[in-house]
Parts: C-alpha cells; structure tokens; sequence
C-alpha cells in the first residue's frame, strides 16, 4: 500500500487550505470534514482498479450520504463498481445503492443483473446479502423480480437465506402498498410456506412478515402454533419478542378467557379434569371430597393448547433481555388465569435495576397492572421505593405505584415513606407525593383522618408550593365529610393572608363558599378581604370571589348584600370578559328583578346543590385497554398501527385446527393420549349439539370422529357459551360424581319450570335454550346417562337403583354418601351441612336454580340471614332486604352475589327501581340488577346484583332510586362472605397450611358450650358465619374447612381442634391476615355463644 | 444491526466480529498492510446452532476466569435501620478455550438465587431441574447470569455512617459531621469509599476537615464529595466542619440524603459461592479462576 501516501504526497503538495476536494489525503481522518462541490476526484478515484482507493472513495461517499450531502450525481461511477470482487467495497456500495436507486432508476437498472448473479451464488451470505439489497432497491420496475426472488429464496438450502427472504417481504409489502391483490396473495403463499420451516433462525423474521402484510390471517397460524410454542426458547431475543405480541393476538382469538372461571383448580387443568379417576386411587375418603368438588366448579377447563402457550413462555421471564421479560409480562397478563399471572412480578421487578428508559417503560406498565391486580405487587412494595438520585418522571411513576399498592395493611409503611418524600428538594415530586397522600387518603378511609391532619401540618411548611398543592389536595378531603372539619376550613381560611398560589387561593375560597354554613361568622370577613384586593388577584381567583359572594348572599344577605354588589360591580368592569358574563350571569340569578324572577327562586339550588366529592383516581386507570407494553399504552394515545388486543371470545373456535397430521415434536404423544382421554368431553358437547341424534347415537363412536375432522362441534354449534357451560358440566359429571348427577336430575326436572333468571345473569346469551330447555336438557340427561355407563362401569353404583331419582334429594345424598363414599372409620355421620353446601354449589353450576325462588332447598346454606336494607318507614312504602346467596355471581367471579327482596308495603305502585350513582372505595364495584320496571301495592320482589368487595369490609354504599325518591343504602359484607368454598383433600389442605404458617396463621383458644359439642352443630355454625367449604379429616375431633377469597383468590383455611372436654383451638390460616383476624373473630363467637 | 427497522444482531459478541474494535496494534497492522477492522465475512456462529460462539477458536492458554460481583441497593434511614435492601448480583465471565468446551457450574448454595436471568447460552432446563448452569460459553467476555437477592435478612450491610447534619435558624453557620465505619464485614476491609451528598440550595460553602481522604464541594452544583479511600476500623474516617449558608434565608428544610460508594474484595455478599467447574467435550486441561466481589449500587442514607 506504498500507493496511497505516494499519491497524498504528490498532491498534497499543492492542495493549499483553499481548495480542500482534491487531492485531499484519502487516508487520512481529515476526510469527513470537507465540503465537496464537485466529486472529480472520487469519480477518479473509483475508476482506479485498486480497491483501496475505491474503498476510500466510497467511505467518502458514504459519509457524505451520513451527513445529508446530496452524492446522487456520482451514481453512475458507484453502479460500476457494484460487480466489484472487494466484499467491503461492494458493500458500501449497496449502501449507495439502496439510498439513491429510487432517484435514477434507470440507472439502477444496470445493477440489477448482478444481484440475479448473486442470487445464485454458491455461497449463503452472498446470496442473501445480494437479496437483501434487491429488495431494498425502491424501484417498481423490479417487483416482479423481486416477487421471483424472494419466492426462490423461500425455499433456499440455507436458512439463513431463508431468514433474509421473510424480512425481504414486509419491504416489497411497505414499498409497494399499490400491490394489486394478487401480488399481496403471493406473498401470503410465501409467508405460509415459510411460517411451516422448523428452524429457529426464520421463526421470529417470518412472524414479523406475517405482522406487517397479513396479521389477519390468522388462521395461518393454527397448523404452525403448537411449533412456534416449541421453538420459542431457541429463537433469538428479537424473534421470541415479535412471536410473542403475536401469540398473545391469537390466543386471544382462539381460547376462552380463564378468568371468567372460580380460578379454583385451573393451575392443573388435567388434574381437575380427571380428579376423580385419581382420586380413587387415594381412597374412598378423598374421593368423596372430590367428588363433591368437581360440580362446584364452574366448567371452564383451559385448552392444552392454551396452556402450552403460558408454560413455554415462563422461562422466558428468566431472559436476559428487557423486552422479552416485558413481552411475556404482557402475553401473562393478558391471557394468564388469575392465580397465574403473579409470576411476572418478580421479573418486571428485576428490571427495574435497570437503564431510566427501561424502567420508565416497565413502571408505567406496572402501574397498570397494580391497578389491576395489586396483590400481585404488594410483597415488592419496597422496590419502588424511591432515592433521592431517581430522574423526576421515575419517582413520579413509582410514585403512582406506591400509592396503587397502599392498602388498609400496609399504608402505615407507605404514609412514613411519603412523609420522607415530602422533604425532598425536588418540588414536583413533592407536589405528586401530596396529591398520593390525598388518593391515599381517600381510597382507605381509616387514615383519612391522619392524612388530613398532615397535610394541615404542610401548611405551615415554608415553601408555598407546598402548601399549595396542600390545600387542593385538603380541598378535595374534605368535600368528602364536610360536616367534621369546621376547624380545618377556619385554619385555611386565615391562610388566604398568606398563600399568594392562585389555584390555592381558589380553593380556599370555594371551600369556604361551599361549606359556609360551617364558617357563618369568618366566611362574610373573608369575602370583605378579598373585596379588598379583588383586582389584584388572578383571574381563577376572581371567578371564586365571586362566586363566594354569590353564595353568602343567598344565605346571610343580611351581613353580605354590600359587599356582594361590591365585588360584583368590580368584576362588571374587569378586563377578562369571563368574569365581566359570570358577574353578569350571578347578578341575574341572585337578585331578583322583574324578568329573571323564574331563575332567582331557584339560585340556592343552583348553587348550594350538594356536589358530589371528587374521585381521585389513578391516571392509569383507563389505560389497560392498551395492550401492554405497546406504544400506545405508553403514550395513553392510539398509536399509528396499533392493533387494537381483541376480546376473548365468547365461544372457543375449534381447537383441532391446530392438529398437525405428521406430529413431530416430542409432546405430541402426550397429547395425543390426552385427547384420547377427552373423547368422553368431545362427545358429550358433539352428542348434545346435534339435537336429534343425541339420544341414539353411540357417543363413542362419535368421539373419535370428533377428534378428527371436529369442525362441525365449531362450526355447527350454533349453541352459545352458557349452553357450552352446561354441556362440560354434564360432561365431567358423567364421569366423576355420579351420585351427584341423579340427584341433580332429580332436582332438574323440579326446577325447570321456575328457571327464568339464570338466563339473565348468564348475560342474556342462551336465549334459545330457555325456550326449549324441556326438551333439550332432557336429551342432555339421558346422553350423560348413558355416558356415565359406557365410560364408567363402576360397580358400586350398581347399588343405586335408578329410581331413587325421584326420592327427596338431600336424603338420598345422605344416604349415598353414608354407604359409598364415607369410610367408615372417618366420620361415621356424614355432616348434612357440608353435602347440602356442594349440593347446593352443585346445582349453581348447572345454572338451573334461582335462589330466591326457591328458599326451601337453599335456606340453610345461606349464611347470614336476611338483613334490612331499608326500612319500609324510611322508604316511603318500600321495604328491602337483602341476603347473601352464596353462590357465584355469573357475570364475575369475584363479586359476591347478593339477593334484594323488594316488597311495597304502600298503596301505590313504585315504579323504576334501580341503582343510581354509587359512591365506592376504590377497588369495589357493583354490578346493578336490571331495572325492576313496577312494583304493585302489596307485591315484592327480588334482584340479584353483584359486588366486588376487592376482599375487604368495606360497605359499598348506592343509591337505591325509584322514579321520585332516593335512597342512601349501604352493605356491609360479614368477613365470611367475601370468600367461597374450595374442595380439596386432606393432604392437600396440610400441603397449603404449610404454606401459610407464621404471620399467615391466627390462633384462638375457646371453650365450646355444650349446646356446640356435636358434629352437625359445629360445622353447621362455622358454614353459617363463613362461606367455606368442609374438609375431610382423619380424626374425628377436627374439622377442617377451606375457601378462597372472592376477589383476590387467597387460600383461607381453618382448621378446628376441639378437645373432648370442650375445649378447642381456633386456627385459620390466610394470607389475607386481616380477613383471617376477622374470620377468627367471627367464628368464635359464633361457636361460643 | 438492523434490517429496514428490524433488529438482527445485537449480541456483542457478533457485532465485535463484524466490525472488529481498534486496538494499537490492529491500527499498526491496518497501516501496513492496508485491511480494515471491518470484518471479512459475515460471523459464522449466525448459521450455528449455538449462535453466540464462533466456530475455530484457538487459544495457547486455555483459561476461563468467572467474576461474581453483588451490588447492594440499599436505602437506610435517619436512625440508621435499614428500610429497603437487595442485592444485585452479576457473574461476568472471561472465557478464552479452544475448540467447543462444554462448561457446568455447581454453587455451594444455589438456593440463593431466585430471581435469575441468563445469557441464552445457558440450558434453562438444566438449571430448573438441577442447579446447575451447564452451557457452551461465547468467546471472550460475556456476562453469564445476573441475580437478584431480595429477601431482606439475607442483606447484611457491611457499612454504616453516622451523621449529624443541622442548620440553625437564626445563625447562617451549619454544622457538618459524618463518620463512616465499618458493620458486618466478615472479616474484609472496605476499600475504595466515596460519600457524596447534594447539598440544599441554601448552601453557600462548606469548610470541612477530613481525617483521611480528600474532599471537594462544587458550590455552584452543591456536590459535596469525599474520596475516603480505605475504612480503618481502629480510626474511623470522619469528615467535620461548618457550613456557610446564605444569609437572611431561612433555613433549609430539607436535609441531603448521602450517597455512599465501597467496594469489598474476596467477598459476595449474599454468601454465594462457586462449588466447582467442569469441562467437557475437549482434551486439554483449562486455567480456571474465580474472584468476588461486593459493591456499593444505589446506597442511600437518609438524614
């Protein structure tokens, strides 16, 4: 390389510091910083045959392209050089080339050639590079070449090449968004032909093709999705993100959602499916426990193919890249049953060590997601605690965490670390933890209290920033309970001396306005004041001037008329027009005149009107429509190709779509053993849908040709999900609780004439099936009839004859349970309590019974008897009470469902009865009972409405309102039932107490009266006070109950140890601790008195 | 590495053969023999099964040299108990073996780590069922797994600073009084300590005595810094003298918090140790080394 300084020499020489293009020393570094005008030299350069010096032209040329110089005009000399043998210079090249070939296209054409020469060339790297230049070569002339080309490289040896091919066609897709329908359907082809490949190296650049050109095409996916689901751990980092958004889209399309389940055995979905089979081998024990479980839950069992999505996605969470770990957090958080979902707190907690951009992302998701699911953050509450060193927008987020976080356990912790805030140097930060204190204050309302009595403090803080947002924050408090704080409103009043804030002037001011008949003698001082410095004060300020004048003047015009006409002629004349019409406006209504005179008699409504306090509220709160981990969640706004996550479906799509004819990969025997096990399922569901053939046909025989070719249980159910419902449920009885299922028929026949509201509460969806219901439910009998026969020839059952159907049902339980599935050794009398519990759990799976119509067969589950809502006093006529049903509220899981028994004792009928405007803590919420339209003198009835109690004591107060009147009623949940009943066996009952030992576990010693002692007593008095479900137990002398709480899904067990003597101790064992302190609590004194 | 938007290669390893980073002596050769530090061809292990190890790698001196290092995140209050405390673990690796070695790694105590992330080369498999990081490692330097310890007991704070901190209303003097010492060391000594403290706006200039170190206070960006060095737990270091605050302004209310930086030799923290490695699938015999060490990360101290 003696040439190149040669020739810096020789030119240097003469190049003085005017003319600095040519003859510029090519090596040296001084290249970048001249401005060329004329590229003589490069083009010389490049005509040269020596490769460094064509290198180093096109390192100049290139580095012009960096900078934003025009270098078009040395296209032709640069084309030349694309067959040029120098891998480096051809490579900065086709750098040339994919920047400037759309300008000269003809030009660009000569090039074309060589890439086709390349496209066939022995080696990998050389062909794909040649493709991916062709195809980022923005000329239309060569689509049909480029269409040739990447079909060819589709089925290249390599998959390298491969791999260039699936990321070649969003390009020709985004370039030429003109293609004609038919050119778009080839590249589908291509992008169905590639999806099929089996290598991991094209997986994840095949889905991103498939994301941009069709990702409504999702039945592509289903051949290649259980493949994909297997390969996802070995794709690279950026595949397994992109595959991932994916899957979530598709599971979304393609399962049903798993929350809408009692989350009680989905953990292990085959297990539940076969408990009883299992169970058996245990021993008859356990197998009565099971077997009593199985109908209480409700039918959804989760797809296998569903659950080897979440399973092989969980490793993934150990990634070490942050946007993999955010992407399963999402696909988690969207498609993951409940119970489930709390796996990804630790790992999105992990990330937090990371970058500030890392972390802005990954706390505005988890900002979500508390709201969402607190619970599942709440152990890493001091994670986001924050330093001092933390950027302002992260403290602000972790922040809003914290404050998401904040509940009645731990808002001691939370409250002291927000008192640390609060001298922070950083006054934005200081405003937002103020305005925390406040949400705080008024989601948990045992501090509301202390909350205030703080921020009063911060009002004598020096920095008015502080007392500022201070006294915004106190304003919004105490709208809530006006009537207790006179003192506070006459503390601020005498701060509008000092604090010069607008904003808080205002709402002094309002405050003061608002609630004057608190304030009656400071209130007039403070407008005499502000009448003083009326002008000087800010506009927001003015407007609340007046707006107080307006007020005292309708309630002590006496003191305040002067003063009031005062401020108003003041603000006549102000230079804002929106005070000169608001002073306009108020005159008119407060004075009465000869015209206004309609407006004036009603000013006191107009402006002391009762104001509903404000809600504070996350600003994250909506934002969970957002997929997670979008662009557009993070930015609150719809970004450009967003897609919008679909909701899960109503009814699941056919899950043998996604069968693959040659199975090759491991799993797959175990799967095809399990659908082997399943058949009974498929052919119940096939048996019942087909509602002529049913009753004949040989469901066996049936199965198999499910299993196959199975569209038709998709496509030609035209059934809807509840109808789904009630075909699993049938199914899975037919195979585990026999003794169930023949009282339950029994029950049915007896109950279909009074069925009409579980059609309601299913959301209206099964209309068709009300209206025939006697004939189908019929066939539904007799097909799992036969069911139960072929799958299960028990022998013992031989014993029931099957005319016991018709005898009284809780007997024959009784009975049943006594002969077959009690051991004698344990519990020698069965608990009558605890079988009509599942029996009663029993028939609410079916979604057969209504409750209220039927008191006689649910009245001693019910816990708590009815209570008064309103008194007929009180309400005008109307009387309403309410009970809790205990059984699940169809519409959500985790709401309890709470009956209301309307009667009209008055002699008119009330009409519209409904809930209006419900005031909840945070967390609660109601689901309303349809409109009750009249209700006739002397008639009752009953609603059903569910509430959300988000596992604590709160009372959920509303507004009960008929077409006149309001009515203020709250309910107030007893601690037992806010849980529900969970089945399990001894030792799994041992395997979670466990679990929950330590600060999890209450003890109390008590003495059982002697009233207590028998078995029927004791369990009957723990199922009244709380909503669990008995356990069975080896010593007879114990009782042992479990549930879950409603909301949250936390285990709550109990276990009672009662000593002959009478002696006995209490333990319950949660991780809901304050509901275990009430729940012992509770439970104790219903045993001892 | 990007293709039209889509990322391809971010793996530090690939993008090191791509384009190879300058060394002295690459540049010497680059000027005498005219090549580049771009790489040739496209990296092999691309096409591999094993993607992040390049293929014909040949070392004389076969050795693999593992580096556990926790950090301590801690924020520790007016009082001095701690509020919040983890530990962040990385282990680096610096490996350089010729051929295809297969490596297995066994922990004395691997139920330490329950918070873990890998380098993809590591079998997941493996390490669920056993406990053991089994992996062909990349070539040079890579970082094998991080870790994350939170469970607060198992936190030991090996330091802790005694301050005194006060401002007085009427005067525009403040006093300035810190002490750092050493608390469950195991034995080490703590090297390498800096404290640094943003001080309130109100402060105009601090006159401080160190007893070891140096100090510095940046009056215009209120840093105050001192550079203890070694922590002598016969003579403690401390840092004493006045500060001059503005005058006529009231008295800041709000006190700084204290940054703390340390380093500790031969020691991780969490009590994590490395049992033993194996190799397998090559002949020769490796040099293998481990170190620890324990760092200061986000270490808070309220005043």
């Amino acid at each position: 390389m003696s040439a190149a300084p040669a020739y810096s020499e020789d030119k240097g020489g003469s190049a003085g510091p005017g003319e600095p293009e040519y003859g510029h020393d090519p090596a040296s570094g001084g290249i970048f910083s001249s401005d060329y005008k004329r590229h003589d030299d490069l083009k010389e350069m490049l005509d040269t045959n020596k490769d460094s010096l064509k290198l180093e032209a096109m390192k100049r040329i290139v580095a012009m392209i960096a900078r934003g110089k025009n270098a078009s005009d040395l296209f032709p000399a640069v084309v030349k050089n694309v067959a040029c043998k120098n891998i480096e210079v051809k490579k900065l090249v086709y750098v040339y080339l994919v920047r400037y070939a759309e300008e000269q296209q003809d030009l660009a054409l000569l090039s074309i050639s060589t890439f086709q020469r390349g496209l066939k060339d022995p080696n990998q790297l050389i062909r794909a590079s040649a493709l991916r230049v062709l195809s980022s070569i923005r000329v239309p002339i060569i689509v049909p070449i480029m269409m040739l080309a990447i079909k060819e490289a589709a089925s290249d040896m390599s998959p390298y090449v491969r791999k260039t091919a699936a990321h070649a066609i969003p390009k020709l897709y985004s370039f030429y968004l003109s293609l004609d329908s038919d050119q778009k359907d080839q590249l589908i082809e291509v992008i169905e032909k590639l999806l099929a490949d089996k290598t991991t190296l094209v997986a994840g650049s095949v889905v991103m093709a498939f994301e941009e050109v069709c990702p409504e095409r999702i039945d592509l996916i289903h051949k290649n999705y259980r493949k994909l689901c297997n390969l996802l751990i070995d794709v690279e980092e950026w595949g397994q993100v992109v595959i991932i958004s994916m899957l979530t889209r598709y599971a979304r399309t393609q399962f049903l959602s798993p929350t809408q389940n009692e989350s009680l055995l989905e953990e292990n979905p085959e297990k539940a499916f076969y408990g009883s089979e299992e169970d058996e081998a245990k021993g008859p024990g356990s197998e009565a426990a099971a077997s009593s479980a199985l109908p209480a839950r409700k039918p959804y069992v989760m797809d296998p193919d569903h659950r080897l999505l979440l399973r092989n996605t969980k490793p993934l969470l150990q990634s070490r890249s942050a946007a993999v770990v955010m992407a399963v957090a999402q696909l988690y958080f969207h498609l993951a049953p409940k119970a489930e979902v709390g796996v990804i707190a630790k790992a999105l907690v992990r990330l937090l060590r990371s970058h500030s951009e890392v972390q802005y992302v990954v706390l505005q998701n988890v900002a979500t997601m508390s709201i969402k699911r607190r619970g599942m953050f709440e152990p890493y509450l001091k994670s986001f605690y924050i330093r001092s060193t933390d950027p302002t927008q992260i403290k602000i987020l972790k922040l809003e965490v914290l404050t998401n976080l904040a509940n009645e356990t731990n808002i001691p912790t939370v409250l002291r670390e927000f008192q640390t805030y609060i001298r922070s140097m950083d006054k934005d930060f200081v405003a937002a933890t103020i305005q925390a204190i406040g949400r705080c204050a008024t989601n948990i309302g045992r501090v509301r209290d202390t909350c205030l009595n703080g921020l009063v403090q911060l009002l004598s803080n020096r920095d008015e920033l502080v007392v500022a947002e201070s006294v915004v924050v106190i304003k919004k408090l105490l709208q809530m309970q006006p009537a207790q704080h006179g003192e506070i409103i006459k503390h601020l009043a005498k701060l509008t001396d000092n604090i010069q804030v607008p904003m808080a002037r205002a709402s002094i001011l309002w405050l003061i306005g608002e609630y004057c008949e608190h304030v009656p003698r400071i209130a007039p001082d403070v407008l005499r004041k502000m009448a003083k410095s009326f002008t000087a004060e800010e506009d927001i300020v003015k407007l609340q001037v007046i707006n107080l004048a307006a007020k005292l003047y309708l309630t002590n015009s006496k003191q305040t008329k002067l003063l009031t006409q005062y401020v108003l002629s003041l603000a006549k004349y102000d230079q804002n027009y929106d005070i000169r019409d608001r002073a306009r406006f108020t005159r008119q209504l407060i004075v009465p005149s000869e015209q206004g005179g309609a407006l004036s008699r009603h000013a006191k409504k107009l402006f002391l009107a009762p104001k509903p306090a404000p809600v504070l509220e996350s600003s994250f709160k909506d934002r969970d429509h957002f997929q997670l981990g979008s662009l557009s969640h993070l930015l609150n706004a719809k970004a450009t190709g967003y897609q919008e996550l679909p909701d899960w479906p109503e009814e699941a799509p056919d899950p043998s779509v996604r069968n693959v004819e040659v199975p090759e990969w491991t799993k797959c025997s175990n799967r095809e053993k399990r659908k082997e096990k399943e058949k009974p399922f498929y052919s119940d569901s096939e048996g019942e849908s087909g509602p002529t053939e049913s009753a004949d046909s040989d469901p066996e025989s049936e199965s198999e040709s499910d299993s196959k070719s199975s569209s038709e249980s998709g496509s030609g159910e035209s059934s809807s999900e509840s109808d789904n419902k009630d075909q699993d449920e049938d199914g899975e009885k037919g195979r585990s609780s026999e003794s169930e299922h023949s009282e339950e028929e029994g029950k049915k026949r007896k109950m279909k004439k009074r069925k009409k509201v579980p059609e309601g509460q299913e959301g209206g969806s099964s209309s068709d099936e009300g209206s025939d219901s006697s004939s189908s439910s019929s066939e539904s009998e007799m097909t799992s009839e036969t069911e139960e026969e072929q799958v299960e020839p028990a022998s013992w059952r031989k014993k029931t004859p099957p005319s016991s159907k018709s005898a009284p049902a809780a007997k024959e339980i009784s009975l049943l349970d006594l002969e077959d599935f009690t051991p004698p050794s344990v519990q020698p009398v069965s608990p009558p309590m605890a079988v009509s519990t599942s029996l009663a759990a029993d028939l609410e799976g079916l979604t057969l019974t209504d409750s209220p119509l039927v008191p006689s067969l649910l009245s001693p589950v019910l816990g708590v008897g009815r209570q008064e809502l309103l008194h007929r006093v009180a309400g005008e006529g109307l009387a309403v009470d309410y009970t809790f049903s205990r059984q699940p509220f169809s519409g959500d899981p985790h709401m309890v469902s709470v009956h209301i028994h309307f009667s009209n004792s008055s002699d008119t009928p009330i009409k519209g009865l409904h809930v209006g405007a419900p005031k909840l803590p945070a967390g609660i919420s109601i689901q309303e009972f349809p409109e009750i339209e009249s209700l006739a003198p002397g008639e009752s009835a009953t609603a059903v409405m569910g509430i959300n109690f988000c596992d604590s004591t709160q009372a959920a107060n509303f507004q009960l309102c008929t077409q006149t009147r309001q009515f203020y009623v709250s309910i107030q949940p007893p601690v037992g039932e806010l849980m529900a009943p969970v089945f399990m066996s001894e030792n799994e009952f041992k395997k979670e107490q466990g679990k929950l030992m330590g600060m999890n576990e209450i003890t109390e010693k008590l003495t059982l009266p002697d009233t207590c002692r028998s078995d029927h007593v004791v369990v009957q008095k723990v199922t009244a006070t709380a909503n669990l479900g008995r356990v069975p137990c080896g010593t007879s002398d114990e009782y042992r109950f479990a549930g879950r709480t409603l909301t949250s899904g936390s285990l709550v067990l109990l276990t009672l140890d009662a000593q002959p003597a009478g002696a006995a101790q209490l333990t319950v064992n949660s991780e809901k601790m304050v509901i275990g302190t009430m729940l012992v609590k509770d439970v104790v004194q219903a045993l001892t008195q | 590495m990007l293709d039209n938007g889509f990322p391809l290669a971010t793996e530090s390893n690939i993008l090191k053969e791509l384009i190879k980073p300058p060394t002295i002596l690459r540049t010497v050769v680059n000027t005498i023999t005219g090549s580049t530090n771009v790489g040739d061809q496209l990296p092999t292990g691309q096409l591999s099964v094993v993607p992040w190890r390049r293929t014909g790698v040949k070392y004389t001196n076969n050795e693999a040299y593992f580096d556990v290092i926790e950090e301590i995140d801690a924020i520790i209050d007016k009082s001095g108990s701690t509020i919040t405390a983890e530990i962040q673990g990385v282990i680096d690796a610096c490996v350089k073996l010729t051929g295809m070695p297969d490596l297995t790694l066994s922990f004395m105590n691997p139920r330490l780590l329950d918070d873990v992330s890998f380098h993809p080369c590591v079998r997941f498999k493996r390490w669920e069922s056993e406990r053991i990081l089994s992996f062909i490692p990349p070539d040079g330097n890579f970082r094998l797994l991080s870790y994350h310890v939170s469970a607060q007991n198992l936190v030991a704070i090996p330091v802790y600073v005694k301050h005194n901190i006060s401002f007085r209303d009427s005067s525009s003097l403040g006093r300035f009084e810190i002490t750092v010492g050493p608390k469950q060391t195991m034995g080490k000594t703590i090297e390498g300590v800096t404290v640094s403290s943003q001080m309130p706006r109100g402060v105009l200039n601090m006159s401080l005595t160190p007893s070891q170190g140096t100090h510095t206070f940046d009056p215009v960006t209120k840093m105050l810094s001192w550079d203890v060095g070694k922590i002598n737990p016969q003579k403690l270091p401390s840092l004493k003298g006045t500060m001059s605050l503005q005058a006529g302004a009231s008295k800041p209310d709000e006190n700084p918090t204290i940054n703390l930086q340390f380093k500790i030799q031969q020691l991780a923290i969490s009590g994590l140790k490395v049992n033993r490695l194996d190799m397998y699938g090559e002949k020769y015999k490796p040099f293998k080394g481990i170190k620890y060490m324990t760092k200061a990360g986000k270490f808070q101290v309220r005043t």
